[in-house]
């Protein structure tokens, strides 16, 4: 059994209305050193079977990621 | 020839007795199908994807009803060069199964709308805008969160755009876009809630009739 973490992240060139209105939180509660937010996903699967990195790159194409509006990253902690 | 139109429902699904009631009036029979149908019934001759919440939006809006049995028959429905109309979450399933370009992100304002919107006809040639000329205005009722189309317009034809302001950031004012073959649409307003006087505005009747071989839904 491997421990698979997939981050999602909005694109860079992507608008991120939620990331906007948290920095503007932030702004308002005095916090006044933050520049841009970003917010996305954090995904945790337990995978088994071989080669738990490829599986989650399928997953990704296949569901778990639009490309078109989202990047992401895979890791495995074993 | 009656028009025969399946309404696809998917769990979450709000719009689709609306939707089907419109058309009924208009002279079609409907058929409400299932997401975990791996067919079309048979002499189908339109297809609707209602408004709503499918699968309560998770993951990303329409992200999993688009991958459900009954996508691979919508798919080959309209690679067939039938006609496919998505309305609100129904345009963001087309968009996730990569049948319309794009993707709808969030509002802008991260607030739910629910207001009548003023929209342009862009391309007035293809069956989604009936007799309205290019440039011409209609008024139907917008209702969404995530409703801010994002993509590049010159993957598909550009049908309608918000008059006025901008109510969720969408690019380019985008409110409905067809696939280049113009037998697919989706757009974030709801026609289907605009079809009577007395409901404000008939002008939604122009866009229902996509569907069907007359081309008006009234």
């Amino acid at each position: 059994m491997s421990k698979v973490t997939i981050t999602v992240m909005p694109r860079v060139e992507t608008l991120d209305p939620q990331g906007q209105a948290v920095a503007g939180a932030l702004s308002h509660l005095g916090f006044d050193t933050v520049g841009d937010v970003r917010i996305g996903k954090h995904i945790v699967l337990e995978i088994t079977g071989d080669d738990p990195a490829a599986q989650a790159h399928a997953m990704c194409d296949k569901l778990l990621v639009n490309k078109l509006i989202e990047d992401y990253t895979v890791s495995i902690d074993d | 020839m009656t028009d025969h139109i399946a309404v696809i429902r998917f769990p979450g699904s709000l719009d689709h007795e609306a939707a089907g009631r419109v058309l009924r009036e208009a002279g079609a029979t409907t058929i409400v199908v299932s997401h975990h149908d791996h067919q079309l019934p048979q002499g189908t001759t339109g297809v609707v994807l209602p408004g709503g919440f499918s699968y309560g939006d998770h993951l990303r809006c329409g992200a999993i009803a688009s991958r459900t049995p009954i996508m691979d028959a919508v798919r080959s429905f309209a690679e067939a060069g039938g006609p496919v109309l998505g309305i609100c979450n129904g345009f963001q399933i087309l968009c996730e199964a990569g049948l319309l370009p794009g993707a709808l992100l969030s509002n802008d304002t991260q607030s739910f709308i629910c207001k009548q919107v003023g929209l342009e006809v862009v391309d007035a040639d293809t069956r989604w805008t009936g007799d309205a000329a290019a440039g011409s205005e209609i008024s139907i009722p917008i209702k969404h969160h995530d409703g801010a189309w994002q993509g590049d317009p010159s993957q598909g034809r550009v049908i309608f755009r918000y008059v006025g302001e901008n109510p969720n950031g969408a690019h380019d004012a985008i409110a409905g876009i067809a696939n280049m073959d113009g037998n697919v649409m989706g757009l974030m307003p709801h026609p289907e809630m605009a079809c009577e006087a007395l409901l404000g505005s008939a002008d939604g009747a122009l866009v229902m009739g996509g569907v069907l071989a007359q081309g008006v839904a009234a």
